[in-house]
């Protein structure tokens, strides 16, 4: 019975691409701007001034084109007894979080994934632990994953 | 549903009872009174005037009215009085609470009608706070608390009996369905049930005074203080200019009271065990408090000592736990189990806050954590000598072990420390490899655990040493966590 819930590395949705994108173009276009209006304005923009969009600038292609990268890195297993989160290359993280600590599971859209028609999974256990999250997951697979989390977690004990 | 259940059957200890009847004097009615002698005080040369002045007590509202302000004022002052003392009444009143099997309940407010309910299985701690004014009326305040935040539920005050009485209830009901209730045989006395009689509780620690001040005096801050005060006192004695010496003072007020709150936390210290594995912490000595843990409700432990310490042999231990009262500065005090120590101390107390725990009965595991370095590692997988690029001084010391119910974790050079997770508590763990890490083949391990003052940290483990403790740890809370491992939880605890 339990050795069914084993499952493979589950990638997400090759969509939240998109999401990943719009928010590297949201910090290139925002942190650019920014220094481009400063090197503009203030007087030391003459000689360094144009150093910091250049870098900005650079940074911006380079997470673009490590992007489609991360989102494959992305991805979640099923296990007996845990769930395993894995995200990252560069900076590779792996999480294992047991079912019967998880005391809520979120399902967050924001506007891109509405329009996307993905959501986040966020897995909050009693740890004020960061990244716990599953973003890029289909709307209707977000779901049904928390419902299955959700009756796994019951299933097991506390641990509180 | 246990509104209408407690309700249907008579149950003497499901009733509705009252608090304390000083509690509106002890929970701010001081602050009233004061206020009432504050303005008495303010009007005395008038009221005497208006006593003097007014034989006819009959005519009072004409009286009044001759007066004009004044008497106006006087109406003000008794109306205010009278809607206090009132107020009061009722909030006791209102307040009341129940203890069944399953829960604590209490119910409070006039206008805005509050109800708190904590399970009893939930019980993180209770905490028995018996401030000095509260003693003179024989009242004590109990404190429950279950995870998360906002989460105690008070009960300010109680009579004192009741509230020991209480604590033994409450522990009983709780203790019935623990996670793990081995029975420690240790101390059969001290038996929940009838600790309330027992105010005093028999420690496994004893602070000699010489150490507890040696323990406070010894510590950076202290120093730190010792050092401003001596260079204020040498500029002053050479006549110099010290208008920066203002700019210390708040700081040197938060340090004298950090040591000040350390002082009284230290003070008639006693931690000790009761039967179903409570582990009980008193302090205090004009505040006398006394916490008590039901078993397993430990998330982390950390046995610590900074450098200034080592010479002595003294260690201190605090711990992280879910359900902490955040309530006038104790949250972080309370964290506190051992406030100084050695080494026989500190494993007392571990035999205290792990009981029956494999690890502790592994030879050496703990006394290698302690105090093992570079030579020694009995169990423990050491960082590997390339680690030294990101801890030049501390690589030799930093080394970790998994026992069977707890990942062990030994850091540090100057303040050396050993932490201790119970895997039953562990709440996740979380495998990370940067791009220096990874060129080095380390990574970094962090076990997850409730917000505490101890962090769970593998720093610079050799990348495949970090995988065997991840799928190690994984492991074995899979095991301990199957629900066909532990039948008889099923159903106590979703």
């Amino acid at each position: 019975m339990l050795a069914e819930t084993v499952g493979p590395w589950q990638r997400i949705s090759p969509k939240y691409l998109v999401l990943e994108l719009v928010s590297v173009a949201v910090f290139g276009v925002v942190t650019v701007g920014v220094t481009i209006l400063l090197a503009v304005n203030t007087s030391w923009g003459e000689i360094f001034g144009w150093i910091a969009p250049v870098v900005f600038g650079v940074a911006t292609v380079i997470m673009g084109i490590v992007a489609p990268r991360r989102v494959r890195a992305i991805g979640y297993r099923l296990r007996a007894d845990d769930l395993l989160l894995r995200r990252g290359i560069m900076f590779h993280r792996e999480i294992a979080v047991p079912y019967g600590r998880m005391q809520l599971i979120d399902i967050n859209r924001g506007p891109v994934d509405r329009m996307l028609g993905l959501a986040e999974l966020k897995f909050v256990t009693a740890a004020a632990s960061s990244g716990l999250t599953l973003p890029g997951l289909p709307a209707a697979e977000a779901s049904r994953l928390r419902d299955r989390l959700v009756a796994l977690a019951e299933s097991r004990r506390a641990g509180l | 549903m246990t509104g209408q259940d407690t309700a249907a059957e008579p149950a003497p200890e499901g009733a509705w009872k009252h608090l304390h009847p000083a509690t509106p004097l002890l929970k701010g009615g001081i602050a009233f009174v004061a206020v009432l002698g504050f303005i008495v005080a303010g009007f005395r040369e008038r009221l005497v005037e208006t006593a003097v002045g007014s034989p006819d007590i009959d005519n009072v509202v004409v009286d009044i009215y001759e007066r004009g302000e004044l008497g106006l004022a006087l109406v003000a002052v008794c109306a205010v009085l009278l809607i206090g003392v009132v107020g009061f009444a009722l909030s006791w009143l209102m307040h009341l609470y129940r203890i069944n099997s399953e829960a604590v309940e209490v119910r409070s407010g006039i206008l805005f009608r509050t109800n708190r309910k904590a399970r009893l299985d939930r019980i993180q701690d209770i905490v028995i706070t018996r401030p000095i004014v509260a003693r003179l009326f024989g009242a004590a305040r109990l404190e429950l608390s279950v995870a998360g935040q906002d989460s105690t539920v008070q009960l300010a005050y109680l009579r004192g009996s009741d509230v020991e009485r209480l604590r033994a209830e409450i522990l009983m009901l709780a203790g019935g369905r623990m996670p793990i209730g081995p029975v420690r045989g240790n101390d059969p006395a001290d038996d929940p049930a009838q600790a309330g009689a027992a105010a005093e509780i028999d420690s496994v620690v004893r602070i000699p005074m010489a150490r507890l001040i040696g323990s406070i005096l010894l510590q950076w801050i202290t120093l730190g203080l010792f050092a401003v005060l001596g260079v204020l006192f040498a500029g002053t004695v050479m006549d110099q200019e010290l208008a920066f010496a203002l700019l210390l003072v708040p700081g040197m007020l938060a340090g004298i009271g950090y040591i000040y709150s350390q002082v009284l936390r230290s003070l008639k210290f006693s931690i000790a065990g009761g039967s179903d594995g409570v582990v009980r912490i008193g302090y205090g000595l004009f505040t006398i408090s006394n916490d008590s843990l039901p078993p397993g409700r430990i998330h982390a432990i950390e046995v610590y000592q900074s450098v200034l310490w080592r010479p002595l042999g003294w260690w201190a231990v605090r711990i992280n736990r879910a359900g902490h009262a955040s309530h006038r500065g104790r949250s972080r005090q309370s964290a506190i189990v051992l406030p100084v120590g050695r080494l026989a101390d500190v494993e007392r107390v571990l035999a205290l806050l792990m009981p029956g725990s494999p690890t502790l009965t592994i030879p050496g595991a703990i006394r290698a954590g302690l105090i093992g370095s570079a030579g020694q590692s009995s169990g423990y997988v050491r960082a590997p000598r390339r680690s030294a690029v990101l801890r030049p001084l501390s690589w030799q010391r930093t080394a970790f072990a998994v026992t069977p119910d707890a990942v062990l974790i030994r850091r540090g050079i100057l303040t050396r420390s050993l932490v201790v997770i119970p895997l039953q508590r562990l709440q996740g763990i979380d495998f990370r490899q940067g791009p220096l890490r990874r060129a080095l083949g380390l990574a970094r391990l962090r076990l997850h655990t409730v917000p505490g003052p101890v962090s769970a940290v593998i720093a610079i483990p050799a990348a495949e040493d970090a995988r065997d403790a991840f799928a190690a740890v994984t492991g074995a809370i899979a095991l301990e966590s199957r629900p066909e491992s532990r039948p008889e939880e099923i159903g106590a605890v979703q």
